[in-house]
């Protein structure tokens, strides 16, 4: 053989995604990032709470602009998502796998089913309004419909275990999300935040507007409890929160969205048993609309 | 299109064009008992405590009834006496259900002046609303739930939703029996059982209500009404055995609800506070809009959380506006809600009173203007004049806290952009109004109010199949329409 040296990989930084930027965290810290056998995988910024925090500050910005574009043109755009992230197709499926610790093929299974959610997702956003709304045959001189409006800024616990949490989980919570107009604040799988961080670079080139959607990894105990206390969070999706007791789990995080009246998505008794790979259903596409009646007199 | 014409209205004075007193009766309230206890597993029953409180007429201070403040013990019965009633009524085919629910609608139109008169005395409203809005609102919301109890697999829920189980529900008093009806039609069409607690200020008409169920065969315990204060109500929403809590009232204590229910598989919703703007612009109709505001704020006495409480004038007709609001302000009658030419009626308690006094008072201080019409207010009861405070700006108490009496704000502003910032800087979101005769502005104001009611060119208007709710601090999820169903079905 030759004396040839072999070629060194290039290591990937990986970075938060806020604002359609992607800052380092705002502390410079990082964690380690290991596949299932503990082996190292990558340093992944540790985002904190103020990292949270300017990342709702991007999402609120961001809501004047994507909630008042067309359904139509929504759909476009999640569309491109999916397109986006077919062209990285085997990058992903190395990352879900490493992360989660499952066979190449189940993981490239799992990103196709990622990206045939986006897919199925940009389909809804021009028919929402038509099954959400309507209009309603009042008795008196009178129209009135009734139509969806997003509720704002959602902040997102994303699955944080269990079989395809890493990306098919992950876009499974953000996808309806958007594509009804809100815009979305995520805190990442703490342990296993490579696919989400990798999500970002594929948002940032999908036409999706900076802001729209913001993913941090880091510490859920310091991400989650900003998210449901922040006054400028309109809901809140408790899917990846525990939900027995214990600190940043499910009740102490509905409890402070209380102060503000958050809209609260629950987690499922057992957050980690949930089948990602079901068809989704109209119930996350509808957990976040507000419904707007509008009266006029009729007459001449 | 005929040419607008400009007639000069003439000013009303006291005295000119009286009408005569046209009072109803007291006794059509029908037999009132001295003191009442809960209606439990189809049977009033005694409370296990000892402690009773009071129901006065607001309009005359007199003692109505003594009814009994719910014990923990009181709420548990009830919840098991819900519970029990559960098995069988959610299992019952839709078409029966239903059966039940058109039966209730027909007792009420069948009692509706009884009803009327009842909720008159308890509440202190006028007979007019009673008799022409509350009664038949309840009527024909348990007409429009009826119809669903066979239905549901068409409402847009998947196929057979299943009910929720026991709901605990907790209603506000200043639509004492309506509250009622919006809380336990859809209720009961889903197939829930319910417990129900009224306000400790109005709870004659829901035991009366109860009868009602009586009457109508409802089966023993699917609908139970326990009464009592806050703490009863605490006890209802908290207790394990409850699946659902449905809540109506102030944006504080649906807050401590939310905290409360926090970590529990409950589902819950909330109708809480709001701070409506209602905006005028310079095309308006005035005179409708004039019409639009005093319905807005001046309804039930300005109890309402949907009320009108911001004016927001466009200040190129600021004059005009304010003086027809004015003239025609002069006009309202305040005074005893028995008789049918009342427009205002009494301040639901001494308590409200304080407030809606307290809050004008921080109006004044702040520097807003304070302007009512003469009006002589009776002796004895609750009494609050139709008020009107110009000059307010948006940091003032009296433009950002709900006061939830007959007290109107007036704001101005100059282009629509500036009519929207104003309109949606409060921490509330239920309702709005826009008054211009400009359909595409209706529909853009309308894109861009955060209310989940927005009334155009018209103001308070409600029926059974449209969904009612808030957005931000005024509560989520919807009451009323299909949207209203999924409250209580397990979707």
């Amino acid at each position: 053989m030759s004396d040839v040296v072999s070629r060194l990989d290039v290591l990937k930084t990986y970075k938060l995604y806020v604002g359609g930027k992607f800052p380092r965290s705002e502390s410079g810290r990082v964690y380690e990032v290991t596949d299932s056998n503990g082996e190292w995988l990558a340093n992944a910024p540790l985002g904190t709470r103020k990292d949270t925090r300017d990342a709702v500050l991007a999402a609120r910005a961001a809501v004047k602009g994507w909630a008042g574009t067309t359904a139509y043109n929504r759909g476009q755009v999640l569309y491109r998502v999916a397109e986006m992230l077919q062209g990285r197709r085997e990058q992903f499926a190395v990352e879900v796998s490493l992360s989660e610790g499952i066979g190449p093929k189940k993981a490239a299974a799992l990103v196709d089913a990622a990206i045939d959610r986006w897919v199925w997702y940009a389909g809804w956003t021009d028919k929402v309004a038509q099954i959400a709304g309507g209009a309603n045959p009042v008795a008196g001189p009178y129209f009135n419909l009734s139509t969806p409006e997003p509720t704002g800024v959602v902040g997102i616990v994303a699955p944080q275990a269990g079989y395809g949490h890493s990306l098919l989980g992950l876009v499974s919570v953000i996808a309806p999300a958007i594509a009804t107009g809100n815009t979305v604040v995520v805190a990442a799988a703490a342990d296993a935040p490579l696919p989400a961080l990798s999500l970002g670079e594929v948002l940032a080139t999908s036409d999706v507007p900076g802001g729209v959607v913001n993913i941090i990894s880091g510490r859920t105990e310091d991400i989650a409890p900003t998210l449901a206390s922040h006054q400028d969070v309109n809901a809140l999706d408790l899917t990846g929160a525990i939900a027995a007791d214990g600190p940043g789990a499910a009740p102490a995080l509905e409890a402070a969205a209380a102060d503000t009246l958050k809209r609260v998505v629950r987690p499922e008794l057992d957050p980690f048993a949930q089948d990602w790979t079901n068809v989704p259903g109209t119930d996350r596409l509808l957990s976040f609309l507000e419904t707007k009646t509008v009266w006029h007199p009729m007459g001449i | 299109m005929a040419k607008k014409k400009n007639i000069e209205e003439p000013v009303r004075k006291a005295g000119l064009f009286e009408y005569a007193p046209a009072p109803e009766s007291p006794a059509a309230a029908g037999d009132i008992a001295t003191s009442y206890g809960h209606f439990i597993g189809g049977e009033f029953v005694d409370s296990s405590g000892s402690e009773a409180l009071k129901t006065v007429n607001p309009a005359t201070e007199q003692v109505l009834a003594e009814f009994a403040q719910g014990t923990d013990e009181d709420v548990d019965r009830a919840v098991a006496a819900a519970r029990k009633a559960f098995a069988d009524w959610s299992s019952l085919p839709g078409s029966e259900r239903a059966k039940y629910l058109f039966r209730i609608a027909r007792i009420i139109q069948e009692r509706s002046r009884e009803l009327a008169v009842l909720e008159s005395m308890d509440n202190g409203k006028p007979i007019r609303e009673t008799r022409d809005f509350d009664i038949p609102t309840v009527a024909a919301w348990f007409f429009y739930y009826a119809g669903w109890a066979d239905k549901l697999d068409y409402a847009g829920f998947g196929a057979n939703p299943r009910p929720l189980g026991v709901a605990g529900q907790v209603i506000p008093w200043n639509f004492p029996l309506m509250m009622l009806a919006w809380k336990i039609a859809p209720a009961l069409a889903t197939g829930n059982t319910v417990v129900l607690k009224p306000a400790e200020t109005t709870p004659l008409t829901a035991l009366r209500f109860a009868e009602i169920c009586r009457q109508a065969g409802l089966p023993k315990g699917v609908v139970n009404i326990v009464t009592g204060d806050g703490r009863t109500g605490a006890a209802l929403t908290a207790h394990p055995d409850v699946n659902k809590v449905a809540f109506t009232g102030s944006t504080p204590v649906g807050r401590a609800i939310a905290r409360q229910l926090a970590g529990s598989r409950k589902k819950l919703s909330l109708e809480l506070g709001g701070k409506a703007a209602n905006i005028v612009f310079d095309d308006a109709p005035i005179d409708q809009a004039v019409e639009g505001i005093v319905n807005g704020i001046f309804f039930n006495q300005g109890h309402v959380c949907c009320a009108g409480s911001r004016l927001l004038v466009q200040e190129s007709v600021q004059d005009e506006v304010l003086d027809a609001l004015k003239r025609r302000m002069a006009t309202l009658r305040v005074g005893d809600p028995l008789d049918k030419n009342t427009d205002i009626g009494a301040i639901n308690s001494a308590a409200q009173l304080a407030r809606i006094t307290e809050l004008t008072e921080a109006g004044e201080a702040e520097g807003a203007e304070r302007w009512s019409p003469e009006c002589e207010l009776p002796g004895t009861g609750f009494w609050f004049k139709p008020t009107l405070f110009t000059g307010v700006s948006q940091a003032h108490r009296i433009a950002q806290e709900e006061i939830f009496g007959p007290v109107l704000s007036v704001l101005t502003f100059r282009t629509p952009d500036e009519a929207v910032a104003k309109a949606n800087n409060t921490p509330y979101g239920l309702s709005a109004g826009i008054w211009t005769e400009k359909g595409s502005r209706i529909l853009w104001m309308a894109n861009r109010l955060k209310a989940g009611v927005v009334w155009a060119n018209t103001f308070n208007k409600f029926d059974p199949t449209s969904p009612f709710g808030g957005y931000k601090e005024s509560g989520y999820g919807r009451e009323g329409g299909r949207h209203g169903l999924e409250a209580y079905l397990d979707v």
